[in-house]
């Protein structure tokens, strides 16, 4: 009974922020200067012009007008149509998401690949070398921005090597090899840059594990560091961890953003550059309104999967509810 | 004290290996994308598809040019997918594609095109009179055509089919300016059968359709099995959409494209020196760079001050610093490739003490400065000549203030609503000087003599009249110093080297890909 009231009460903050955020999104696109009939219209414009195109479009009518029939239209499912092409926005959505999707989850997958045993020799040896050249590597990784590493990376596997293609996309649907070959130089990208944040989270859990009273037990009872570590300090330290990767997941989504400019990926990412661009502000709002559910969720199933790695909190939650009640 | 029980232990060792599962799928996954790619993208050999990777800066936001003005959809359409009567070529001159022949009356209003009877549409249906006809009379009727459209359309009184292969075109004045503007978008005939979405779809007669268009990516077309001329080379076709000039380059550098169809970062010419790899292609196009005057500010409406302005800016020097030396300078709204055209770039040349006393003259020193707001939308050729501007301004005198605006901004305040005083940008249609004769248009320029001077040279009688008055109109437009010409745009193209017969000089929108090879 407790538990479904708690999970009403998330979802009714989940629900407040998105509508917080829709009018927030809704505010912020309508103060750009200039519009799409002015793009439209191109050096056709003339102010007549405009105001007939803008009075076509609808875009005249009072903001609050336009706000409630743009929410009405989400809260039945449809995002409303481009200015500039007369396409559904969840049509053109769609297969950005596939892309965004594919590099931002490569990308994470990649950075743990490096971040967690990275991480944790660093908290093992941080007194000796192995450690302080990981931790000067991610301060290192840290301090390169995402563009210059992405374009040094294409110098040398592609124009140099010819191995990866420079940049471009293929669906999966249509050729997987070559859908493969053109997301692996973004995922590295993306991968290398959020590994070096994660590491130094990494390697601060499981420091912390490192002085556990269960982890001496451990080494007393004769299990190497490595394997009392695996056995327990992952499992320990993954609650932190998955915090930050829940948090990381947000700056993944930013930093595929950039990465998808550098690589030239038709992602969600690029769609939105475009439609700031061309003011086709309901595609702006629609992808914009995307990435806040996206995070909103993230940050759900964060919360969810504590209960999943650590039963003592569902456990602890039911004896508080249970004291109360009594 | 905390301890772990056998469970979590075994849940634990559970998760490992599922955990140590997905990461190996992914592991397998990037291993097998490390295979080197092909390279080879174009083949003559039979079976395999001929294709051809042309990599292009705007993306069209839809294939409908009749509706969109952006240039960039008849950079794509134009003579591939949709022909027209006549077609303007490399060197500029009127050749014929759709109509074999035409007959001009001696008063000049009556246009008489014979149709090649070969020609018909990718349906299958044949190009005839009546569909020429059908296609004037829908853009007649159509309320939502562009402004430029309709405002190049007015000048056409009727059209009737005589015969299967011939259309008779009356217009309500001589116009020299008419049938140029048939050799583009104006002149794009459509299937009149075709009922479907003009945005995502196409009904030419061109020797390509478009198969697709991937938003945010590339626009593939494919080639017309029932083309009624020389068949397409290639079976494929992708123009490919670059923002950042370093891809497109790091592109083609790797291989991945066949063709830069316009370079748009010169200073790296460098990067495709190598001969054995590229082939750099260097001529001219329609795009001047205008360094456009405000002509409702006080000061800029005076002449002696647009003179000092113009006096005050070497524009070879420009040119150099801001495109790596490449284009032409032009002094007046005319190209190299326009039959009127002369080089106007020594009126009012280079000489900033002149321009001091010119300034001082009109009222216009160090105690007095005149202060120019230059309000410059963000592309590479702008950014770059606004700088060098305001520092040869500032030389004489003038305090520039320069404002970068994206282009949407700069749509909206600077060239509809004149919100500036100075601004930078490239005029990119063909014979575009009559811009100068409408005094609503951004710059205000109101002569009454150039307006008359401009309609008597398109209303001439003969070419050749014509001509002349338009020389005259180009020549009153940089003595009148209506705006600083800074330079023509270079056609700047980077093929591989197995690739042939891209056009040297861009005088069209169209990117024409039917001269084009592969070897």
């Amino acid at each position: 009974m407790h538990l479904a009231l708690r999970i009403a009460r998330r979802f009714g903050v989940f629900l407040l922020s998105l509508l917080g955020a829709s009018l927030l999104i809704f505010l912020l696109t309508n103060a750009l200067p200039g519009d799409v009939a002015q793009v439209l219209l191109g050096t056709d414009a003339t102010p007549e012009a405009v105001a007939k195109l803008r009075a076509q479009l609808g875009l005249d009518r009072p903001l609050p007008v336009q706000y409630l029939s743009w929410l009405g239209g989400i809260l039945v499912g449809d995002f409303g149509h481009s200015h500039l092409n007369g396409q559904p926005v969840l049509a053109l959505l769609a297969p950005r998401i596939a892309v965004t999707m594919w590099l931002v989850l490569f990308g994470l997958l990649g950075s743990l690949l490096i971040a967690l045993p990275a991480g944790m020799v660093a908290a093992l040896k941080r007194r000796s070398w192995p450690g302080f050249t990981i931790s000067a590597a991610a301060q290192l990784g840290m301090a390169v921005p995402v563009f210059w590493g992405g374009i040094l990376l294409v110098l040398v596997f592609s124009v140099g090597l010819h191995w990866l293609p420079a940049n471009g996309y293929v669906p999966l649907a249509r050729n997987p090899a070559q859908w493969a070959a053109h997301l692996v130089l973004p995922s590295v990208t993306l991968a290398l840059v959020q590994a070096a944040v994660l590491i130094r989270y990494v390697r601060s859990a499981f420091i912390e594990v490192l002085n556990e009273d269960y982890f001496r037990t451990a080494r007393s009872i004769g299990w190497t560091p490595m394997r009392a570590l695996l056995r327990h300090g992952l499992r320990n330290a993954a609650i932190s961890l998955v915090t930050v990767i829940g948090l990381q997941l947000s700056s993944v989504l930013v930093g595929a953003i950039v990465v998808e400019s550098v690589y030239t990926l038709p992602g969600l990412g690029s769609m939105l550059l475009t439609a700031v661009g061309q003011r086709d502000l309901v595609v702006v709002q629609g992808t914009v309104m995307f990435l806040v559910l996206a995070v909103l969720l993230i940050s759900a199933l964060v919360d969810f999967s504590y209960l999943l790695i650590d039963p003592r909190q569902g456990a602890s939650a039911r004896s508080d509810d249970g004291r109360t009640a009594a | 004290m905390r301890h772990a029980t056998a469970s979590s232990v075994r849940s634990h060792s559970r998760s490992a290996k599922a955990l140590a599962a997905l990461l190996g799928l992914a592991l397998a996954v990037v291993l097998a994308a490390c295979t080197p790619t092909s390279t080879s993208t174009s083949s003559t050999s039979s079976g395999e598809l001929r294709t051809l990777s042309v990599g292009a800066t705007l993306e069209p936001a839809s294939m409908d040019p009749w509706h969109n003005t952006a240039a960039s959809i008849p950079q794509v359409l134009l003579y591939n997918v949709y022909e027209t009567l006549v077609k303007v070529d490399s060197t500029g001159a009127i050749k014929p594609l759709l109509a074999q022949a035409w007959e001009v009356s001696p008063d000049r209003k009556t246009y008489t095109f014979h149709l090649n009877p070969a020609a018909k549409f990718a349906s299958g249906e044949p190009v005839d009179a009546a569909a020429v006809v059908a296609n004037i009379t829908r853009m007649k009727a159509d309320t939502k055509l562009t402004e430029t459209l309709r405002a190049q359309l007015a000048v056409v009184a009727g059209a009737t089919a005589t015969d299967d292969t011939q259309v008779q075109i009356t217009l309500v004045h001589p116009s020299t300016m008419w049938l140029y503007d048939m050799s583009s978008t104006l002149g794009m005939i459509l299937d009149p059968a075709f009922t479907g979405d003009l945005n995502t779809a196409s009904a030419g007669s061109g020797p390509y359709t478009v198969k697709a268009h991937n938003q945010g990516q590339n626009v593939i077309l494919a080639a017309n099995d029932k083309y009624w001329g020389n068949p397409a080379r290639f079976d494929e076709v992708t123009f490919r959409y670059f923002t950042d000039p370093t891809a497109m380059n790091a592109a083609m550098l790797s291989g991945d494209l066949d063709v830069i169809s316009n370079l748009q970062a010169p200073d790296a010419l460098a990067q495709f020196a190598d001969t054995s790899r590229f082939t750099t292609i260097s001529g001219t196009t329609n795009g001047e760079v205008v360094l456009g005057l405000n002509h409702d500010n006080k000061a800029l409406a005076k002449l002696p001050v647009r003179q000092a302005l113009t006096m005050a800016i070497d524009r070879k020097a420009l040119m150099d610093t801001a495109w790596n030396g490449q284009g032409t300078l032009i002094g007046s709204m005319a190209v190299p490739t326009d039959p009127w055209y002369e080089d106007l770039s020594g009126t009012n040349a280079y000489n900033p003490d002149r321009a001091k006393a010119l300034l001082k003259e009109a009222g216009y020193d160090a105690k007095s400065p005149l202060t120019l707001r230059l309000r410059v939308p963000v592309v590479p050729y702008a950014v770059k000549s606004a700088q060098f501007v305001a520092s040869q301004l500032a030389d004489v005198g003038v305090t520039v203030k320069i404002e970068e605006l994206d282009f949407s901004r700069w749509l909206s305040e600077v060239f509809t609503n004149g919100d500036y005083d100075m601004t930078i940008v490239a005029h990119v249609e063909a014979r575009d000087l009559g811009k100068f004769a409408n005094p609503k248009y951004y710059w205000h320029y109101n002569s009454a003599k150039f307006a008359a001077l401009y309609t008597a040279a398109d209303e001439a009688t003969t070419e050749a009249q014509s001509n002349e008055l338009m020389k005259q109109a180009v020549r009153y437009l940089a003595d009148d110093a209506a705006a600083i010409w800074l330079f023509a745009l270079p056609n700047l193209v980077i093929t591989k080297a197995t690739i042939t017969g891209v056009a040297q000089n861009a005088t069209t929108l169209s990117f024409d890909l039917t001269t084009i090879t592969s070897r």
